[in-house]
Parts: C-alpha cells; sequence; structure tokens
C-alpha cells in the first residue's frame, strides 16, 4: 500500500515560488488498479514523479507499506518494487532492447524469456531484440518497449505515465490485457496509471482527479466518471486532442 | 613456440582474444622478439632484415583466412618503432588482427610505435581488427603510437575497428588513406581515456577515384582529467561520398576537441561531418535508476552500451 500524506512540490519559476502540487494525500491499496486524470498541465505527471522518486516533494510524507520513503533515492524505491514507465521513453546509443529487459528483470534472463516480454506488448520479438534502443525505432516502438521493461521489472507498484499515448497503431484492447496480465501474475500488485483516456478510466478500481496541482475528486468510477464525461478529463479513444466531444 | 608468462598470456587475451596459438597465419611479438610465427599456404610473412616489423603477403583469390599479429611489451623501459606492410593480393577476402598490449610495471617508459601499410589489391576485401590495452601500475607511462596508411585500388573495401579502451596514458594515432574508383573505406573507433590520459586521433582520407565512399565513425567516453583529440579530414578529390562523425561523451574534468575537416575538390563530392560532445544525458540515468541500478551502474551501463 502506498499513502501520500500532504504532498506539495514547488518550483522556482523565474525567482517565484510556483505551486505544482498543493497538499495532495491520497492512498493506492494493493491490488487495485487507479487512475489519475485531470486536465493537461494539472500536476498529474508530477505526482507520478513524486511517487518513484525523480522529484522530491516541498513538504509532506510518502509511505510504502507503512514505511517512510520520502527520503530515498529512486533506486531504493525501484528496489523496494516501485516501477515507473516514462510518458516519453528514454533513448540510448548502443543499449540493445535484450539488454535493457534483462537489466529491468534484474537478471541475465535467457534471450527466450525476454522475447516473451516483446510478445507481451505486440512487438515481433525476432524483429527488435537485437535492435538498439534509440532513434531508429518510432515513437510507438519506443512505447511498447518502455512498457516491455516495466513488465519484465514485475514491480508491486507499477506506475504507467500516459501508457497509450502514441502507440495508435496498437489497440486498446492490448494494453488493458497487458495491465490485467500483471495483476494477475504478480500477487497483490497494483497499477497507477496516469490518463485521460476513457477506455483506461472504464476498467480502473478508482478514480482520482487532480486539477491545478489539487485533489479535486475520487472514489470508484461509477462515483467519479459521470462528472468526468464531456470534460477534457475523460477524452473518448477517437477524439482528436483540443476537440473533445461534449456528451449530455 | 617461446613459453609465455602469465602477464604476456593476459595481455594476448586483451587485445586479440588469444587463448591459443591462433589459426592461419601469425606472428607474435613479445618485448622486442618474435616468440611464434607461422605462415600459410596463401600467406606469406616475411621478417625485415632488420628485425623491426614483417612484410605481410597475401596471395590473390586468398577466400577466409586471417592474420594474427599481436604485440606484447612486459618490461618497461622498451622503446620501438615497427613497420608492418600488408600486400593484399586482388580479389583476397581475409581477416587481420593486430594490436598491443604494455605492462608496465617499471618506473620507465614504455613505447610501441606500430606503423602499419596495407596495399589492397582490385576488389580485394580486408577486415581488420586493432585492439590497444595497458595494464601495470609503475610510474613509467605506457605510450602508443599507431601509424596506419591504406592504399586501395579499385573496388577495394577495407573495413577497420580501431579500440583503446583502458590503460594507454599517451597515445596519437594517424590514419591515411587513399581510395581509387569504387573503393570502400569504414572505419570505427572506440575510445576511453582515463586518469591523466592523452589521445589523439588524427584522418586523413584522399577520395581520388569516382564512386569512393569513406565512413569515419568515432565513439569516445573521456573520464577523470584525461584529453582527447578527433581531428578528421576528407578530400573530395572526384564524385564520391564521405562521412566522419565523433560522438562523445565527457565525465568529470575530461575534455574533448573534434575538428572537422572536409575540403571538397569536385563539384560531385558529397561530405559530410557530424560531431556530438556532452556529457551522459540525466535520463538515461534516471531511467536506468528506475530499474534498479544504482547511478553508478547507470553510468557504467550506458558507457558499456555506447562503446559496444
Amino acid at each position: 500500500m502506498l499513502e501520500l500524506k500532504n504532498i506539495s512540490f514547488n518550483v522556482d519559476s523565474e525567482g517565484q515560488d510556483k505551486e505544482i502540487i498543493r497538499d495532495v494525500s491520497l492512498v493506492i491499496p494493493d491490488d487495485k488498479m487507479i487512475v489519475i486524470t485531470g486536465p493537461n498541465g494539472g500536476g498529474k505527471s508530477t505526482l507520478a514523479r513524486l511517487i518513484a522518486g525523480i522529484e522530491k516533494p516541498s513538504s509532506g510524507k510518502i509511505l510504502l507499506d507503512g514505511e517512510d520513503i520520502t527520503d530515498l533515492s529512486i533506486t531504493d524505491r525501484a528496489k523496494k518494487g516501485i516501477g515507473f514507465a516514462f510518458q516519453q521513453p528514454v533513448k540510448f546509443k548502443g543499449i540493445q532492447v535484450l539488454d535493457l529487459i534483462r537489466l529491468a528483470k534484474g537478471e541475465k534472463i535467457s534471450v527466450a524469456e525476454a522475447c516473451d516480454y516483446l510478445g507481451a506488448v505486440g512487438l515481433c520479438a525476432r524483429d527488435y531484440i537485437d535492435r538498439e534502443v534509440n532513434g531508429s525505432l518510432s515513437g510507438g516502438e519506443l512505447k511498447r518497449i518502455e512498457i516491455a521493461t516495466v513488465l519484465a521489472k514485475a514491480s508491486r507498484l507499477s506506475v504507467f505515465d500516459e501508457p497509450e499515448a502514441g502507440i495508435d497503431l496498437w489497440s486498446f484492447q492490448n494494453l488493458i490485457q497487458v495491465f490485467q496480465g500483471m495483476r494477475e501474475k504478480i500477487n497483490g500488485s497494483s497499477i497507477l496509471i496516469i490518463s485521460h483516456q476513457e477506455r483506461i478510466l472504464n476498467i480502473a478500481d478508482e478514480i482520482i482527479v487532480v486539477q491545478n496541482g489539487e485533489l479535486i475528486a475520487s472514489g470508484s468510477k461509477e462515483e467519479v466518471l459521470p462528472g468526468l464525461m464531456g470534460t477534457t478529463a475523460a477524452v473518448p479513444e477517437c477524439t482528436m486532442s483540443g476537440n473533445p466531444v461534449i456528451r449530455k | 613456440m617461446v613459453e609465455l608468462d602469465e602477464i604476456q598470456k593476459r595481455l594476448l587475451r586483451e587485445v586479440a582474444d588469444l587463448h591459443k596459438v591462433p589459426e592461419g597465419a601469425y606472428n607474435i611479438r613479445s618485448n622486442s622478439q618474435s616468440v611464434g610465427r607461422a605462415s600459410t599456404e596463401n600467406i606469406e610473412i616475411i621478417p625485415r632484415e632488420d628485425g623491426q616489423g614483417l612484410t605481410i603477403k597475401i596471395k590473390p583469390n586468398t577466400k577466409n583466412e586471417s592474420v594474427h599479429i599481436p604485440v606484447v611489451l612486459s618490461e618497461s623501459g622498451i622503446k620501438e618503432v615497427v613497420y608492418n606492410d600488408f600486400y593484399i593480393g586482388e580479389g583476397a577476402d581475409v581477416f587481420i588482427v593486430a594490436g598491443c598490449g604494455i605492462d608496465n610495471c617499471g618506473n620507465q617508459d614504455s613505447e610501441h610505435d606500430g606503423i602499419h601499410r596495407f596495399y589492397i589489391g582490385k576488389g580485394a576485401k580486408v577486415r581488420y581488427v586493432e585492439k590497444h590495452y595497458g595494464s601495470g601500475d609503475g610510474k613509467g607511462k605506457r605510450i602508443l603510437n599507431p601509424g596506419t596508411e591504406v592504399y586501395m585500388e579499385e573496388d577495394s573495401s577495407c573495413e577497420m575497428e580501431m579500440v583503446q579502451i583502458k590503460g594507454v596514458d599517451d597515445t596519437t594515432r594517424t590514419t591515411k588513406a587513399e581510395l581509387a574508383e569504387g573503393a570502400r573505406l569504414v572505419i570505427r573507433e572506440r575510445l576511453m581515456t582515463h586518469g591523466d590520459q592523452n589521445a589523439i586521433s588524427i584522418y586523413e582520407v584522399d577520395l581520388n577515384g569516382e564512386g569512393s565512399s569513406a565512413d569515419v565513425v568515432s565513439r569516445s567516453v573521456a573520464r577523470d582529467n584525461s584529453y582527447q583529440k578527433f581531428d578528421a579530414k576528407l578530400l573530395g578529390n572526384a564524385a564520391c561520398s564521405g562521412h566522419t562523425e565523433c560522438d562523445s561523451i565527457i565525465m568529470d574534468n575530461g575534455r574533448i576537441l573534434a575538428v572537422p575537416g572536409l575540403e571538397a575538390n569536385d563539384v560531385d563530392a558529397a561530405l559530410v561531418h557530424e560531431a556530438a560532445i556532452g556529457k551522459i544525458a540525466g535520463d538515461q540515468i534516471i531511467k536506468l535508476m528506475t530499474l534498479g541500478l544504482t547511478e553508478q551502474e547507470a553510468e557504467e551501463q550506458i558507457i558499456n552500451g555506447f562503446l559496444k
């Protein structure tokens, strides 16, 4: 179980203190799929990065199973069971897909086993396992490899920052299967997804709405989803960004 | 073959991946003496009269054969200049492994300057690997100044892999090439310097023949207080294509100077130079840390991949 207690995060913006996250408290129980949604620029991704340890909160505490991990490094949090899939996957020079999956797994697994993770994200393993994780791969391919590394890491809490972005050639259904497979395979594991896609909101056990750095609503999808429909916090799959379909 | 001690054997493993006597033609030079040599029906290795080098003659149309000519220095204070000339017959297809390992535990400098000249016949193909390695904790420097000259006839091809990852204090590498019609030269340099090391790489490639091409790519890492200079000059003297690239990572107080040099002397010469120098991207380290690696482990993985 992960708990955020009164988390605030400020940055220095042109000499002025700017509040990005304001006094957010929330709980991510074991064995749940939670989706954080809300308008762009509202602080969702920052919240995910605070959980992974990439950013440090200005105040407040983060607890994992009751243990205070606020001051722990990214590495220590990863070792304690937090996984993180980047919104913009990182590119390398020379590091191959197989290397990255082995690093994620933490052991030198066989090529066949590594290929299973690529297969799970819809990539033909034979074509990708020896490829370098660099700009020669498309955005969508990099995104799926990013998800494969988080799958291989098999964390107790996996955080996905906008996992659907850039994977339009791969169906949402497959992505949802990946999440469901993770829940089945890793006992008691939780998944936290940053997204405003309606189909991802639909599979959430709980939805948290963050706007202007504040938590403005949370609860089951039945409680939260009706209030979101027609706002930019819940965008149907085929909608062009900037032109949300208004539903009544 | 003369029995080698453990240090000499280790150096041979580092520079030529040799765990035993190689197959095919070879010459192993240790502390300024040849300690083993073999020619084959198609590849003849002839020592120079002054003892300072070899003439290697490869018959035309020799296919899938290899030549190993590693050098090891394990005594402190040796200084030598060695000339090796390769004559590669028309239509041959061969693999040549050179390289030099120096272990210097003494207080005097050890230096090996290997001058390699390649005369590559029409349509011949050469793959060449040269690794440099230094070890030993003496105060004496480990110095290597390789000189490489490549003369390529029509439609020949040459792929060269030059690697220096560890332990060489001072190196000036000079590579010159002249390419006739349709000749193709590919050079891949991988270099890592650390401590107070200096490494200078100078390339000068003359693209003289129509349809000739050269691709010179250096990937390097400069750590600690080390300094590197990459100076690559391509001269397009005909309708040809040329590309040079310097892709470097600097760490600590490392410094790198990249000097691009392109000279187009023909209106149909197409020449490109790319250079990028910078520290390891922060997001690369963060990504590997989210997989459970420490910052130091992440840096090592990124550098290993970069120099792979």
